[in-house]
């Protein structure tokens, strides 16, 4: 089998297997819980237990014929190919995928992020030959603040309007409960409520060991009482009338894209939290110097600037055009590219 | 200017228009002058420079960022002014901003040659939001959806004034509208629109050019003086009110009560403005204590008093004096301020010299024991001719200052030096330890920075990210405009405009300069 033994859609070759693949698959390896990684529908799925758990809960008990739990750095042979999973940082039990055929290292990132998150397991850096990474935030333009100093924004932001409920919209997976411990981290025991959509996914964090405070949910809560507080809700009830049932409530949002100004207005954003689930251009640059790879395979979100940006370093570089990604599937509760 | 970007922000993102007009009016009434009306005047678009410009801006970024990454970057946003602020890949957080006053002064004082270095030094300091207030601020790019009108209702929340009295007091009234804001206070009467008092375009001068000029000069032509480093500006003392600008024409009265109540007599001086007990220049950190607040404190008047260095006269009395020669005039002025004693002003010294040798050493002499910036060069018959007319004033600035300093860390660059280690973090001895004092990015051939890239990779102790720490081993030349005290550093020294001027690879290490030797060039600087 000549290298690399991967090809443009992610199919293990000698292996028949699909990475994150958008079609039902016999057989698939899921990085992460996120919908635009993990559909239902697949053969076998082999994942870290914290996914398998999250599949299961947004799509149910079957939503795929047979699932293999896999722990991080435990090593998978699989006829003459070795799998092992690496933590990517990006949510809870996200992973990079490591692929060792004949000598030769792949690494597959999946999302990922290289700040720190104390709701998802820390990024760990994979030497390899050939770097399949994403590039949500491959513009220089992205350099993400201190998630911290952005929660701070916040905290200030209530203090100041102690009459106006905050809404934060978040993704329900991953950066709600990363929104959730920022907030604990900066010390607030308060009660956070949470909108409908976000309630099973912080059920199953605290389930699998991550502590998120006191949560209740904002349904028949009076309107009164949510003055001065943080509700999470999905980024689409910002603009509906869910939100607006609310006592003239400050709108915001956290999102690695919040750092662009017409995007947070587009999105009526009043107080813009740029707190990304996935690496900024910096990361990025950082994480293709140190993995060691001679090869870069780029997708998913800004590909071109990366890719430009590898082949100024001497690398050779390409992009994946994986037509589910570009089509920035749609998803109940707006999973969209994860942000 | 942090608060200034907090109220851009929100002008930007509060879709509601009463919420702005509150947001406004909090601003006029907490903010002191001038910044309140120099952020009116922004914001409503009445001001504009003459040399920075969005291009000056884009070309400052481009030094740093590959253009190609920066089209696609600009393709993506969509807004010059937000490309550049998010894209520009240097931050140390470590100063802030100066006032919106000061940035304003700064960008329309600083010489052209001189605005890349001052804007790159500028962006690398904020956070973002500071970072796009500033480049916003730049690129006059202000009319975030804010009229006039917008502004005017807002000055009329806070003040109760009817709407219409502030737009019939509007027109007349120039930046940064103190007597507009006195009155809208409640301290002065409605502002008396009709001046007496105008500012008269300054003269300006030349810099020198050594090898060029001196040898066409002849020495007994020319008059030499210090050149002060304060702030100049133009004293207005008529009918028993004075009225004081900056070089701009901007009304800085308001911020220097100790000067405007002190002075008496009719005339228009021209002068450096200077802080100091007794007359006695401090350093231009201390004035900036003074030109950041503005509204001055009993504190900053006690520990800052202001005066007037005079060097020119423009109008003796009511006479206009400006078509006289030099000598005549510094008569003149002498004269006058023998007639009128006073304690906030002084006359500005002349330096006796017998060639241009002489005054080239006592000009290094002056530099290095007292700091001075240089001297400035004056026909002695040339008239004031408004503007910077050729050859008749000159300013010979001092060379600057140098120390040896050790390469701590290395960070790789940006752009076309992005895969060379290009920034780095200097450092001086305080007793067996190094610590570090500044950070500079510049000032390489391309030769040599593949050779200093080279010492770098072999010469690491420790990478982190992007950045590694090296063997503390090599010495740079290190050239600054001068050396003030810092708390913000841990060695407790900061360097302004620092940059490489040479690798020193023949020097040990311990040769390299010490804290206690920064110290003095503070002392002296
Ligand atoms: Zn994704
Ligand atoms: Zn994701």
């Amino acid at each position: 089998m000549a290298f690399p033994f991967v090809e443009r859609n992610l199919r293990i070759t000698p292996i028949d297997t699909f990475i994150d693949p958008p079609q039902p698959r016999a057989r698939a390896i899921i990085t992460h819980g996120h919908a635009d990684h993990a559909r239902s529908g697949h053969g076998a799925v082999l994942a870290t237990p914290d996914t398998i758990a999250i599949m299961k809960t947004r799509y149910g008990e079957t939503c795929a014929g047979a699932f293999q739990p896999l722990n991080f750095g435990e090593p998978l042979h699989i006829d003459d190919v070795t799998v092992t999973l690496y933590p990517a940082g990006h949510i809870l039990g996200s992973a990079q995928v490591l692929l060792e055929h004949k000598g030769r290292r792949i690494v597959v990132t999946g999302d990922y992020k290289r700040l720190p998150d104390r709701t998802a397991q820390p990024f760990e850096l994979v030497r390899c030959d050939l770097l399949v990474t994403e590039a949500t935030f491959g513009l220089p333009v992205f350099q993400h603040p201190d998630p911290a100093d952005e929660t701070r924004r916040l905290m200030r932001s209530l203090q100041r309007h102690g009459d106006r409920s905050h809404v934060i919209g978040c993704y329900a997976l991953g950066k709600a409960q990363r929104m959730i411990s920022l907030i604990r981290e900066q010390g607030c025991t308060d009660p956070i409520y949470l909108h409908g959509a976000m309630i099973r996914l912080c059920d199953l964090y605290e389930a699998l060991g991550v502590p998120l405070g006191v949560l209740k949910p904002a349904l028949g809560v009076a309107k009164g009482e949510l003055a001065g507080k943080i509700i999470i809700a999905p980024p689409s009830a910002l603009k509906d009338r869910w939100s607006r049932r609310l006592a003239d409530p400050v709108l915001a949002m956290a999102s690695g894209w919040m750092s662009v100004k017409q995007r947070a207005r587009q999105s009526l954003v009043e107080l813009p939290l740029v707190i990304s689930d996935h690496c900024d251009w910096n990361e990025l640059r950082q994480t293709i110097a140190e993995c060691g790879a001679e090869t870069i395979w780029v997708t998913h979100g800004r590909e071109d600037a990366l890719v430009y940006y590898c082949q100024a370093q001497g690398l050779i570089a390409e992009p994946l055009s994986i037509q589910a990604y570009e089509d920035g599937p749609e998803d109940a509760d707006d999973a969209g590219d994860g942000e | 200017m942090k608060r200034f970007a907090e109220l851009l922000e929100l002008l930007a993102l509060t879709p509601s228009r009463n919420r702005k007009i509150a947001a406004l009016a909090t601003y006029f009434r907490e903010v002191p002058d001038p910044d309140r009306g120099y952020a009116l005047a922004v914001l409503t678009g009445a001001l504009s420079f003459k040399n920075v410009k969005p291009a000056l801006l884009r070309d400052v970024v481009l030094e740093e960022v590959d253009p190609n990454l920066f089209a696609m970057s600009y393709d993506y946003v969509g807004d010059l002014g937000e490309t550049i602020a998010l894209i520009w890949p240097h931050q140390q957080s470590a100063e802030e901003l100066p006032s919106l006053t000061t940035l304003i002064e700064l960008f329309n004082t600083t010489p052209k040659p001189d605005l890349p270095r001052l804007i790159a030094s500028l962006l690398t300091r904020p956070s973002i939001a500071e970072r796009w207030a500033l480049v916003k601020l730049a690129t006059g790019a202000l009319r975030i959806g804010l009229s006039a009108r917008l502004a005017k209702t807002a000055l009329a929340e806070m003040s109760g004034r009817p709407l219409q009295d502030i737009e019939e007091v509007w027109h007349g009234l120039s930046p940064p509208y103190a007597a507009l804001f006195a009155w809208l206070d409640g301290t002065t009467g409605r502002p008396d629109i009709d001046h007496t008092a105008r500012f008269h375009p300054l003269m300006l001068s030349n810099p020198i050019d050594e090898e060029k000029d001196l040898a066409k000069l002849a020495p007994e032509d020319f008059a030499a003086e210090w050149k002060w480093d304060g702030i100049r500006v133009q004293l207005i003392l008529s009918e028993g009110r004075a009225s004081l600008f900056s070089r701009t024409g901007d009304d800085i009265a308001g911020a220097f009560p100790d000067i405007v109540d002190n002075v008496v007599g009719e005339a228009v001086l021209d002068g450096e403005l200077l802080v100091g007990r007794d007359r006695i220049p401090a350093t231009f950190n201390d004035l900036q204590q003074r030109l950041n607040r503005k509204v001055a404190t009993q504190k900053h008047l006690t520990s800052y008093p202001a005066f007037i260095r005079v060097y020119d006269m423009l109008f003796d009395g009511g006479d206009d004096i400006r078509a006289l020669p030099w000598r005549e005039r510094r008569q003149r002025l002498a004269a006058w301020l023998d007639r009128n004693p006073q304690s906030r002003l002084d006359l500005s010294d002349i330096i006796a010299f017998k060639d241009w040798d002489d005054l080239g050493r006592i000009r290094r002499q002056g530099a290095d024991e007292h700091g001075h910036e240089g001297v400035m060069l004056k026909q002695i018959t040339s008239p004031y001719v408004p503007g910077r007319p050729k050859g008749l004033w000159f300013k010979w600035k001092r060379d600057p200052n140098v120390l040896d300093a050790i390469l701590m860390y290395a960070q790789r660059g940006h752009g076309k030096r992005s895969s060379y280690y290009s920034d780095y973090t200097f450092g001086v001895w305080k007793d067996n330890e190094i610590v570090p004092i500044g950070k500079a990015y510049f000032g390489f051939t391309d030769e040599e920075l593949r050779r200093l890239d080279k010492w770098v990779r072999a010469n690491t102790v420790q990478a982190f990210g992007p950045v590694r720490e090296v063997r503390k081993e090599l010495v740079f030349e290190v050239a600054f405009d001068s050396a003030q005290e810092s708390k913000r550093h841990k060695s407790g020294v900061a360097l302004r405009f620092p940059r490489i001027s040479r690798i020193r690879w023949d020097k040990p290490a311990q040769e390299a300069a010490t804290l206690a030797d920064v110290r003095t060039l503070i002392a002296a600087t």
